[in-house]
């Protein structure tokens, strides 16, 4: 559906009328030295995600989807190559600028939902909001809003630890809509849940996606990776294919 | 700023024993600054105190007399006249403790002392009754007495002493005055006391040398006073290893750099503790942070910059060290009023050592706590993330 990215020397997007991609990754090389040997998680990744979108990236343990993961969220640079994200060149921010791309664009669900277990929900939710110096009278209406949207807001000053897993999986989608990023990134976010409450998981994102947001999944579940409209396969740190869900279902 | 204190105070409250021991030290770091200062503190203004009922413009003369050369009382006179207006008084010295009796009735801690009438001055004395001593009680050498309030309520309990005697080792004298009241007429106290002329306490001591004399002085010119004793004795005696000149200042001098000099000493000490204290708190935010790394993992990767994470663990540091600091503290006085009462020493808690103290724990909160809160703040998020 998409053409390949065209090479690096391609001139900026910024003169065309075409909005430019959300993500635009070119020619990403991500080389971990260890001891004499080389290892090349991402071998010259380039693809592009545009707004609204709905994209899993899927690879067996090892095929650099992780690499690619940290570096589209941002917890990562690039070893080479250049990420444009939003239009801003992110690829050799320093740790802070990079946790303020986090903070603005990008909306974290983990597969661990890595919710903090001593703060309430609303605290969690909260929490991106406070790093981005909201006050406190919007920053609680927006975090409720957010708990509302995920059916979970009477339980608000519940902790994590008292909620079952599908319900601490949709605290943490609440968290990463709080604060309305251009981007949810989910990281096998059914991972560690039972098919049941993993189905009500996707069905939401599906939902989210739905609403116009930009939605990229994370997984080695070729069943979820299906449930996108757009797959891009990725092994030994190079992509393998890249395209509509319906021609991925005719290969696998 | 009050958010991450708040976050602090709850961190903190989370792992309640762990925190209290770790602020123990320094609870018992500025408990002991404390006490040992206001203690000292007490001691020193005791001693300062009994010093100054004194005198401050007092000089003490001690001699040596030898055979080929002394002084006599006479000698001293000499150098009074020769320097009046610069020292204003003279009283020889003499200390013949005794037993003393009347039929009964026997003292033993009173001191008596042998003076002059000059000496009602110098010593600031008052009379209740009587009379003190006279010039001719020295000359012919009378066995007369004044007393201070404690004895005269003592021996003569209910009868008016004047004209009454009383036994110094068997030697009877006739009492002349009551001297007013200086401290609160307890054994001990400078009411408990006798003055006889010198002449008739040099005579009573067995030791007709007189070796010990007061001046008073000018007391806005007490070096040029005693420079002036100096010089005279000196054109005597020809050596100065055999008298000494000593104002009350000075010794008030020494006795302050000698407390001083200790109070130096325990505070070092207490602070080692506090030292031991801070690297505690170090220790143990190291392992907060270790044990914490996928919360900051989390934090980070939803936007936390590395000073927003190096604040919070600084804070918690701060604040539990502070807050050791206001627990020491509470220790620390309620520690000094009991010792105090206990020792029978008025010692108010210092407040210089209260502050300091507070200020020095929770600075050792923050000096100890930064190496751990910069190693959090520059945790990778993704090893962060990944670690259990």
């Amino acid at each position: 559906m998409f053409p390949f990215p065209k090479k690096k020397a391609a001139a900026p997007p910024a003169a065309s009328n075409v909005p430019h991609p959300l993500i635009d990754l070119r020619d990403i090389y991500k080389i971990y030295q260890m001891g004499d040997m080389e290892v090349r998680a991402s071998d010259g990744i380039s693809l592009q995600v545009r707004r609204g979108e709905f994209v899993s990236i899927v690879g067996k343990s090892g095929s650099g989807k992780s690499t690619i993961m940290n570096i589209i969220g941002a917890l990562d640079v690039p070893t080479s190559g250049e990420y444009i994200l939003d239009g801003v060149d992110v690829s050799e921010m320093t740790d802070d600028e990079l946790a303020e791309i986090r903070n603005k664009t990008i909306g974290f669900v983990f597969q661990q939902y890595n919710l903090l277990p001593r703060q309430t929900l609303l605290e969690n939710v909260e929490l991106p909001l406070i790093y981005a110096g909201m006050g406190r009278k919007e920053r609680t209406e927006r975090s409720l809003a957010a708990l509302e949207r995920v059916g979970l807001r009477e339980k608000y000053k519940y902790f994590p630890p008292q909620l079952s897993g599908g319900q601490q999986q949709r605290v943490s989608i609440a968290r990463a809509l709080a604060g309305d990023p251009s981007l949810i990134l989910a990281d096998e976010p059914t991972g560690a849940l039972d098919s049941r409450t993993g189905r009500e998981v996707l069905d939401f994102l599906k939902q989210l996606n739905q609403e116009g947001n930009t939605v990229v999944i994370i997984t080695h579940d070729t069943s979820i990776a299906m449930e996108a409209r757009r797959v891009i396969k990725l092994s030994d740190g190079k992509k393998i294919f890249d395209g509509d869900v319906k021609d991925y279902a005719a290969i696998v | 700023m009050l958010q991450s204190f708040r976050l602090a105070l709850k961190s903190l409250a989370g792992s309640k024993l762990r925190s209290f021991l770790t602020m123990l030290g320094i609870i018992i770091g500025v408990a002991s600054v404390i006490v040992l200062v206001s203690l000292m503190d007490g001691m020193t203004s005791y001693i300062t105190d009994s010093f100054s009922d004194l005198g401050t413009d007092q000089i003490s003369v001690s001699v040596t007399n030898t055979d080929s050369r002394r002084v006599e009382p006479a000698d001293m006179y000499e150098i009074l006249e020769e320097n009046e207006g610069l020292l204003t008084g003279l009283s020889p010295v003499v200390s013949a403790r005794g037993a003393v009796r009347r039929g009964s009735e026997s003292l033993t801690a009173t001191s008596v002392t042998g003076v002059s009438e000059g000496y009602m001055s110098i010593g600031a004395l008052t009379l209740q009754s009587g009379r003190f001593l006279s010039y001719s009680d020295m000359k012919s050498e009378q066995k007369v007495c004044v007393v201070g309030t404690y004895v005269a309520q003592t021996l003569f309990a209910g009868e008016d002493p004047l004209g009454q005697t009383l036994k110094i080792n068997g030697e009877p004298y006739t009492v002349v005055g009551v001297l007013g009241e200086k401290a609160d007429s307890e054994e001990g106290s400078s009411d408990d006391c006798i003055y006889l002329p010198y002449s008739s306490a040099a005579k009573l001591s067995m030791n007709s040398d007189i070796t010990s004399y007061t001046f008073t002085a000018d007391s806005s010119r007490m070096e040029m006073a005693q420079a002036a004793i100096e010089s005279a004795l000196y054109q005597v005696f020809l050596s100065e290893d055999l008298y000494t000149v000593t104002t009350l200042s000075e010794m008030l001098e020494t006795v302050e750099s000698i407390t001083g000099m200790m109070t130096a000493l325990l505070v070092g000490i207490a602070a080692i503790s506090l030292l031991v204290a801070g690297i505690g708190i170090m220790n143990i935010q190291l392992v907060s942070v270790t044990e914490r790394t996928r919360e900051i993992g989390i934090r980070k990767s939803l936007g936390a910059k590395q000073r927003v994470i190096l604040r919070q663990f600084i804070m918690e540091a701060g604040v539990q060290s502070s807050l050791g600091g206001l627990l020491g503290i509470l220790l620390g006085v309620a520690l000094t009023a009991a010792a105090s009462s206990l020792i029978g020493l008025e010692a108010p808690p210092s407040l210089t050592a209260i502050s300091a103290s507070f200020l020095v724990s929770a600075g050792i909160g923050v000096l100890f706590g930064y190496m751990p809160a910069r190693r959090a703040a520059r945790l990778n998020p993704i090893d962060a993330l990944r670690s259990e």
